[in-house]
């Protein structure tokens, strides 16, 4: 019976279904709207990827030969921003839009209107902070962290709009956010208990309450930066009785749980890959889950790690570098289960996996540097070089780029339909492998030597360390067209993809057909 | 057919609820952002984190002076960029008993062709030293204006607290002076016309 009533509801929508742009305007459907936030992710992640390649052309040589010093700092300003904000963040969004409901049996998301304005303010947001560029005296030229008095007292009148737009990107985040939480806890369909959630969704859970918890701290610090420049406030200004350093405080008690926000959710994804690809359950389930919140507990108190060299008391020092290094202890549990469901099972290597693999190596890579970081005494040395520019690239890089492509691939079976070109696919990996490192791990030496970050010029003994890095850096902007290229090519056609194109897979995603038809779940599943 | 199936309908009044909840965050944690303003103020007066300094005007001295300890007070002063201000203590460092008080005055000039208003801002290394720098008279207490070639100087009056720890020997306080000709306080601003300016 409910399957018939499910068939005719299912058609009645389909007549409703509004065709060519206005599907993609006024679409509260959670697939449509997840494709739009990973699209616009990707596009974000070129755009922001060619200002990574503007200023590793103008390194490539000691001296300033390609753009002047200014044009230089709003580059590495704004593709931080664009990365963070445009290309890491909202992928994660679209995969949650996408994956969550088919994995808790959900037939959308709990507020699909919501949902689709969240999505189309993004779009208005970056085209503000790229317009912005266009003005006179320039775009934002402060670095993304803005630290004031170069946000304020240094700027140029671009500032408005830079502060408009991360507004704008924060209420889009705060919504995503907003929507996942209700959709979790008010959609699951019936016998998901919170301990049978996939881990893609447990994770994404943690990360949604660490939006809602960090993304209005951010509002504020940008309210307080607009009107100290405008309004004649004095939040940040020494002069008025205010505090520069304060700034740097409650801009990194947002900053530290959002780097865990673009990290949490591919902790998701690579435990539901590993399990897949190695024929084995998740070693470790519940420890993943408390790993996953002790992680996000630990974030909201770790924030001065940043902050070493402006002048803290040791004994402050002291409790922030401990807290720091305490946050190695679940993350290192994560690493270890990841391991141990590997071990002993039937492991093969098709593109989802490779990724995963380079993930699990890199990601600790990158959190072996930032262990080093996290050590107040060496920090001093550290502190603003490129060894620090290393560090959060291993991890956000082929860290949480290398998770969502890993995810990408996973799941692009399930969304087109098709199975995707496998040795195009290897070729992408081994080809971003390859750059990535040679892109990045030099930058270590360079740090450890004394090269400062954010400097469009270096002393002569950097030239080929520099070299190597804007090589490596060309060859993995390359790299990433062979993605675009699978994507299109899986998109319009290829080997039909079964239900479930991947023999270890699990998870109620795997249940509905590929390419999984427009409305799903609409009769809850039932879960064992 | 009486079965009760769940349809996501059945969630939607459990979702405004829970959106309200999750809003009430939202909205808290926007004021606790500029709830952090006032509450770093006070975690920095309480502790001296920061080089804090008690920047009012202390109670007179009426400590014993502890002549078994002498303290070496250093004084460095700089200007904000682009300030145009000549500025300097007339020494650079002074010995001190704790209990004891001094003066120390600095010199300020202003070179340019207009009357300027200023402000100094003190900070002192090591933080927690800030807390026993007691100020009875200082020029940073207010802003200080100056005519059109004029110069000044500048006194400031302290004692340090005998209650400073044992492992202080010196003590280290700066000066940044800043320009203040735009957001004068009208109070200060009319001393210019109460004396006759050099132009």
């Amino acid at each position: 019976m409910s399957t018939v009533a499910g068939e005719m509801d299912h058609t009645d929508h389909h007549h409703h279904a509004p065709s060519g742009i206005t599907r993609w305007l006024f679409t509260t459907n959670h697939k449509d709207i997840g494709s739009m936030y990973l699209w616009f992710s990707f596009i974000m992640f070129l755009v922001g990827g060619s200002m990574a390649m503007v200023i590793r052309a103008e390194l490539f040589q000691p001296g300033l030969q390609l753009v002047d010093p200014h044009f230089f700092n709003q580059m590495t300003t704004v593709h931080g921003l664009i990365m963070v904000f445009g290309a890491v963040m909202p992928a994660f969004t679209g995969l949650a839009n996408w994956m969550v409901p088919l994995m808790i049996g959900a037939p959308d998301m709990a507020l699909p209107r919501m949902n689709n304005w969240s999505f189309w303010i993004l779009p208005f947001a970056f085209a503000i902070l790229l317009a912005s560029l266009f003005m006179e005296g320039g775009g934002p030229a402060f670095g993304w962290t803005f630290y004031a008095p170069l946000s304020t007292t240094y700027s140029s009148d671009s500032t408005a709009l830079f502060v408009f737009s991360v507004h704008i990107m924060g209420i889009s985040s705060i919504m995503g956010a907003i929507n996942v939480i209700v959709t979790i806890m008010n959609m699951r369909a019936p016998g998901m208990t919170y301990m049978k959630m996939p881990l893609f969704v447990w994770t994404w859970f943690i990360t949604a309450f660490l939006l809602i918890a960090v993304m209005p701290v951010l509002a504020g610090a940008v309210t307080m930066v607009l009107t100290d420049k405008y309004f004649g406030t004095s939040f940040f200004d020494a002069a008025g009785g205010g505090d520069p350093v304060l700034f740097q405080h409650i801009f990194w008690f947002f900053g530290h749980p959002e780097v865990y926000i673009m990290i949490l959710p591919s902790f998701g994804i690579i435990s539901a890959i590993i399990p897949a690809f190695s024929r084995k359950r998740l070693f470790g389930y519940s420890s993943m889950v408390y790993a996953t919140a002790a992680i996000a507990g630990l974030s909201f108190i770790v924030w001065a790690h940043h902050m070493f060299t402006t002048g803290m008391p040791v004994a402050a020092e002291i409790f922030f570098m401990y807290a720091t290094m305490l946050i190695s202890v679940p993350t290192g549990v994560k690493v270890f289960n990841w391991v141990a469901t590997m071990w002993r099972g039937s492991i093969t290597f098709e593109t989802p996996m490779l990724f995963a693999l380079a993930f699990v190596i890199l990601f600790t890579i990158g959190g072996f540097s930032g262990l080093m970081l996290a050590i107040t005494p060496v920090d001093f040395q550290y502190h603003d070089t490129y060894f620090v520019v290393a560090h959060f690239h291993y991890v956000l890089v082929s860290g949480a780029i290398f998770s969502i492509m890993a995810a990408a691939y996973y799941w692009l079976p399930k969304w087109t339909g098709h199975m995707y070109d496998e040795t195009l696919a290897k070729w992408h990996f081994w080809c971003s492998l390859i750059s990535v490192n040679l892109l990045f791990f030099p930058m270590h030496f360079a740090g450890l030597a004394g090269m400062p970050r954010r400097i469009p010029d270096y002393s002569l003994q950097f030239a080929d360390i520099n070299q190597i890095v804007s090589i490596g850096g060309f060859a993995f902007g390359l790299s990433q067209l062979i993605f675009l290229w699978v994507v299109i090519k899986c998109a319009r056609g290829g080997e039909k993809a079964p239900a479930k194109p991947w023999e270890g897979a699990e998870g109620l995603e795997w249940t509905v057909p590929s390419p999984a038809p427009y409305h799903t779940f609409e009769t809850p599943p039932e879960v064992k | 057919m009486a079965t009760n199936e769940p349809t996501p309908n059945n969630a939607r009044p459990d979702n405004a609820r829970v959106v309200k909840r999750l809003l009430f965050v939202v909205v808290g944690m926007f004021g606790f952002g500029f709830a952090l303003v006032p509450l770093y103020e006070v975690f920095c007066d309480i502790t001296g984190f920061n080089g804090r300094t008690k920047n009012e005007q202390a109670a007179a001295n009426t400590r014993q002076v502890d002549t078994s300890r002498t303290i070496n007070v250093q004084f460095i002063t700089r200007v904000n960029k682009g300030m145009p201000w000549g500025f300097a203590p007339e020494i650079n460092s002074v010995r001190v008993h704790p209990g004891e008080t001094k003066v120390v005055n600095f010199l300020a000039s202003n070179p340019t062709g207009h009357n300027m208003v200023a402000q100094a801002i003190p900070s002192v290394a090591p933080g927690e030293a800030g807390l026993y720098l007691n100020k009875t008279e200082c020029f940073c207490f207010n802003q200080q204006p100056l005519a059109a070639g004029a110069d000044t100087k500048m006194p400031m009056q302290f004692y340090l607290d005998p209650d400073i720890p044992e492992h202080i020997h010196t003590l280290t306080l700066s000066y940044t002076m800043y320009d203040m000709t735009a957001n004068a306080q009208p109070d200060v601003l009319a001393t210019f016309d109460a004396t006759p300016s050099a132009d």
